[in-house]
Formats: structure tokens, sequence, C-alpha cells
């Protein structure tokens, strides 16, 4: 049976909680352990560590999809100043699974874009748990036109399960929208981060992703589909996923080593929920020193580079 | 991506006729059965249609040898960019036998070939793939072999023709595959800032990686009739909601009428239709 939670957390609580009680316990009957007691905290603290240091990729998976992981919408009222939003593609709708907008970042206007997932399930109906349709693609389009006539940066949040499959989306042209954007993306004449703050899914996430630097938390995975997908397309099998997400290397490590990413920022021990004002912090700085390199760059610069790199991306025999 | 939409079609094989290597799939029965109106049907009249039925018209399957065939003048198809080869970079397991399997009973190096080749006499640079090499997925070489493609068009200030058939990315390697399809858009962008024309012709079926990359990308984009496009399969779609799907869903019919493709051209027309389209972009002949 696959495990469908992340509850690491929820059993070390639980552990903690008896652990409390056992002190409690012990100090009414007079017994003086508080030496133990404190090596014993020390050392559960130290496994949790090396638990969150040793994660597989099915649980990182897990995690990158936790209920309490913080949304994109958190991140961008936590970074950023002056955020406006603005809304739809001009054409057909206004998409809420990617959210877009201008905001400022250390004095400089951004445009900043993302996929949105709800905080609850309210939300995520309202959002179609972030999962895009062509009118959010040809939003981001627009915006990111936008960008480019006011020269702003643009920096995207990539947390979705994938574009969404279905009616609609076809009849509007799904695949069209998202090729759209993937070509648009390298030619902007603007600086362009990417961050991958929980589960990038599929192309529905790449359509986010084409940037001059690609971060990613170090919790989170990005996938050329889902883990269950794969396995139930390769191997007939959905029960296969955990085994699946190691074999298509969809954590933040190893899409490092394969040179796909470009920087990990480092998620508090038990997770981004677990201390986000830790992790934004870190992103923030991040964020700061790569603009900055980024805009030291001339235009010509820029749009090699990133070109170059996007040109490299592949691996084969000749 | 989504290799389940072949399951829906099934690709009865028949004894091709192009120069390429022989397809060792093929069986030696005489006959074979229409998959559309399930009449039985003579080879040779079939061969003698670009593989249609004559009753239904229902279109076959062409490898790329009998597409070279039927799209470009005898023997002017120069191949080039064979010697690419895929390999097993995140050691997937069953992927080195996968790929060994598709090379033997193709006899093709990866799913897409490239060549320049000349149509009533207009050169150009002209894509293929086919869908019996690993669904006609698209993983490392295949990018690399399209993004050349595009690079030798504008090398040369060729038009560019790319036939599809696919069912998405190879996820045998994982992202470097997912990213294929931003390599490609990515090159293609360069092409069309040049000025240069590209016709995209979507055959049954295109899904997934394939469809949200290089094939929706041109100028032009024709498909074959009844040919299955969308970005999601059918069978994911029907999985995830319940409505019931009209008749000709993701079919090109369905497309043409949501105005996402130029055209629907049967493929007795397809040779014509194009010779039409490089001579309406200044296309000029050789020789
Ligand atoms: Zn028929």
């Amino acid at each position: 049976m696959v495990k469908r939670h992340f509850d690491y957390e929820e059993k070390y609580k639980n552990l903690r909680e008896k652990f409390q009680e056992l002190k409690k316990l012990s100090q009414s009957m007079d017994f003086d352990l508080t030496q133990e007691f404190q090596q014993l905290e020390e050392k559960m603290e130290d496994i949790r560590g090396t638990k969150y240091h040793n994660l597989s990729p099915w649980e990182k998976v897990l995690l990158s999809r936790h209920p309490k992981r913080p949304v994109v919408k958190d991140y961008i009222e936590y970074l950023f100043e002056d955020w406006i939003e603005l809304h739809g593609d001009r054409c057909y709708g206004d998409d809420r699974a990617i959210i877009g907008g201008i905001a400022v970042f250390e004095g400089i206007p951004l445009t900043v874009l993302g996929h949105q997932k709800g905080k609850d399930t309210n939300e995520n109906l309202r959002n179609n748990f972030g999962m895009p349709h062509p009118e959010g693609f040809r939003k981001v389009e627009r915006l990111i036109g936008q960008a480019e006539k006011f020269k702003r940066p643009v920096i995207t949040f990539i947390d979705t399960p994938g574009a969404y499959p279905g009616l609609g989306a076809e009849e509007r042209g799904q695949a069209w929208a998202i090729a759209r954007v993937l070509m648009l993306f390298p030619q902007l004449q603007v600086p362009t981060i990417a961050i991958v703050t929980g589960e990038g899914g599929s192309g529905g996430a790449l359509a986010l992703s084409v940037a001059d630097r690609l971060l990613m938390l170090s919790n989170s995975v990005f996938s050329v589909a889902s883990a269950e997908a794969c396995s139930s397309i390769i191997w007939k099998d959905a029960g296969r996923a955990e085994e699946m997400a190691s074999y298509l290397r969809v954590t933040a490590q190893d899409l490092k080593e394969l040179g796909i990413v470009d920087e990990i920022i480092p998620e508090p021990v038990g997770g981004a929920h677990q201390d986000f004002t830790a992790l934004a912090d870190s992103l923030k700085k991040s964020l700061e020193l790569n603009l900055k390199e980024l805009q030291a760059l001339n235009r010509e610069q820029l749009l090699k580079q990133r070109y170059r790199k996007i040109r490299g991306i592949g691996r084969f025999l000749e | 991506m989504l290799k389940s939409t072949f399951g829906k079609q099934k690709l009865i094989p028949i004894p091709g006729s192009g120069r390429g290597p022989v397809d060792k799939t093929l069986p030696d029965e005489p006959g074979l059965k229409c998959p559309s109106c399930s009449r039985r049907l003579k080879e040779k009249e079939v061969k003698e249609q670009h593989k249609l039925c004559p009753h239904c018209g229902y279109h076959f399957p062409l490898n790329v040898w009998e597409r070279v065939e039927i799209m470009t003048d005898p023997d002017s198809f120069r191949e080039f960019g064979a010697g690419l080869r895929s390999f097993n970079i995140l050691d997937f397991p069953g992927y080195d036998e996968k790929l060994a399997q598709a090379i033997d009973e193709t006899g093709l190096s990866e799913a897409f070939i490239t060549g320049e080749a000349t149509i009533g006499g207009y050169p150009c640079v002209l894509g293929i793939l086919d869908a019996r090499f690993m669904m006609g997925s698209m993983g490392s070489v295949v990018g690399e072999k399209v993004s050349r493609a595009v690079e030798r068009a504008m090398e040369f200030n060729l038009p560019l023709i790319i036939c599809t058939a696919s069912g998405g990315a190879r996820m045998q390697e994982g992202m470097l595959s997912l990213l294929q399809m931003a390599k490609t858009a990515a090159v293609l962008g360069r092409f069309h800032q040049a000025g240069l024309l590209y016709i995209s012709i979507i055959t049954n079926p295109t899904t997934g990686g394939v469809s949200a990359s290089f094939a929706s990308l041109a100028d032009i984009i024709l498909a074959e009739p009844g040919a299955l496009i969308g970005f999601a399969g059918p069978r994911v779609i029907k999985q995830t909601i319940s409505e019931t799907l009209p008749a000709d869903f993701q079919k090109a019919e369905f497309m043409l009428g949501h105005g996402m493709l130029d055209g629907i051209v049967e493929r007795g027309q397809l040779k014509k239709t194009l010779e039409l389209l490089l001579r309406l972009h200044g296309g000029v002949k050789h020789g």
C-alpha cells in the first residue's frame, strides 16, 4: 500500500506529548531524571533532523503536497510590498489557478506570477487545486508582455499538480496556450527567476519555469508527470508510485545534479510550514542576490546566457 | 506523456512500401481490416490510396519512410542527424530494453527523422515522428533533432515542415524529457524571429509534450482527418471529469471547429497543399 500522506510530523508530535507526560509524571514522583530527559530530548531532535535530511523521494513528493505547506500567495505577501493582483486573459476569463500582478521587491517593481493552490477545500475548489486552464496560461502571456513593456523583471512561483485535463481546457487549446508561453519566456528582455515552492507537475508547471534562474525549495519536487501517472502508464500499476518517484529523479537535489536547477533553498527541519519566516527570509536573500546578478548583465548577455542554458538541455550519444 | 491514448485505436500494421528498413512487426496475411468501417481490404488497393481505406477514408498509420514517399519528390530526401542516439540517462528500469526493441522493430535510431527534401521542386527541411518508436515520445534525442532541424532551416533560409505523431514526453528520461518542450519552443522562437515559414502537420495521435510544444508553434497547422489531437489523453480526461464528452472530442475536426487548426488535409492532397503553401511563401524551385 502506498503511503498517501506525510505523517511523520504528526507521529513525532505524538511522541513529544507522551514524552512530556512522562516528564511530568516522573517529577510528581520525585524521580530526578532531568539530565536523562534532556539527553533523550536532544537525541529525539537529532533523529528527527536526520530523518529530514534523508527523506525518500516519495516522502518529498508527499511533503511538497502537504496541506499545510505555504501557498504561493504566502510568499508573495511576505516577500514583496505593494502587491496588486491583475486579472484575466482578455479573451475568455480569469483563471484563479494562476495569480499574477505587480509588486515591489527591494525598491524594484516586478511582475509576479504563480500557481495558486487553496488553503482549504473551498479555496481549492475555487482555484481548481492550482491546475490551470488555457486562460491561465494566456493571462501569463499577457502579463509577461506587460513586464517587457515596462521593463519589469519577472518572478514566477511553481506549485501545481499540472495543467487541467478537461473538456473546456481542450476546447480552448491547452496545448496551444502552454506552447506559446514556452516560446515567449526565452525571448523576454528582462531578468526572469522561477522558484519551485511545492509541486512541479508536468507541462503546466514547466510553463512558468523557463527562466534565467531556476530555484527549488529543498523539499519541493519537479516531475515530467506525477509518479502515480508514470507508474500506471509505464508499469500499468499506480500502486508503485513510491518506487517510480525514485526512478524519475524528481527531488531538488537530483535535479541540481542533473544541471536543471541552479540553486536549492534549504527548508527548516519539518518542512516549509514549520518555520515559514525563516524559510522566506533565506529565499529573500537568494532572490536579492540572483536579481542583482541578472540586472548587472546587459540585454544581449542576458538573452545569450538564457538561450545557451535552455538550448543545452538534454543528454545523448553522438 | 500519455501512452494510454494509443490504446484507443488499434494500429493495424500493413506492409510498408517505403524505402526504409522493413517493419518486422508486419504479418504476412494478405488482407487487412479497416479499424473504422471493419471492411476487409486488399493491401494493394490500400497502398495505392496512400494507405487510406477506399470505403470510409480511414487513414492508416504511416511509418516515416512512407511519409517521406507521399510528401516529397522522389529520391529528394537526404537524411541528417541519424547519428544521434538515446541512452539510459537516469538508469531507468527497462529503458535500455525498450530502446533496443524499438530500434530493432523500426530500423530507426530514434523516433524522429530529419532531412532535407524538395516538395514540387521547393526545398525544405523536413522532420517526421514515427509513433512506432516508443509511441513517438520526445526524449533528449527527439528534442535535439527537432532543434537541429530548426537551426538547419535557419542556416539555409529554408522552410520547415514537421509531421507529428506522439504520446508526449518520454517519461524514462524524467525532467530531461519535459524540458525538451522548452528547448524546442525556444529554438522555434528564434526561427520565427528570422521570418521563416514553419508548417506543422499533426497526425494521429499527437498529445502531451509534443502537442504543447513544437507541434502547435507553427505558422500553419494542418492535420490529417480523424487524428487525435490534444494536451491530455482522452482516458485521463474521462477519469478526471464526469461530463460526457462529444463524440468527435479531440479529433482533428473538433480542433478545427475550435479554431486550433488551419485546415484538415486528406493524405492524397497533402503534397499538393504543401507545394502551394511553399509557393505562396516565396519558395524558389531547385534547378
Ligand atoms: Zn474503412
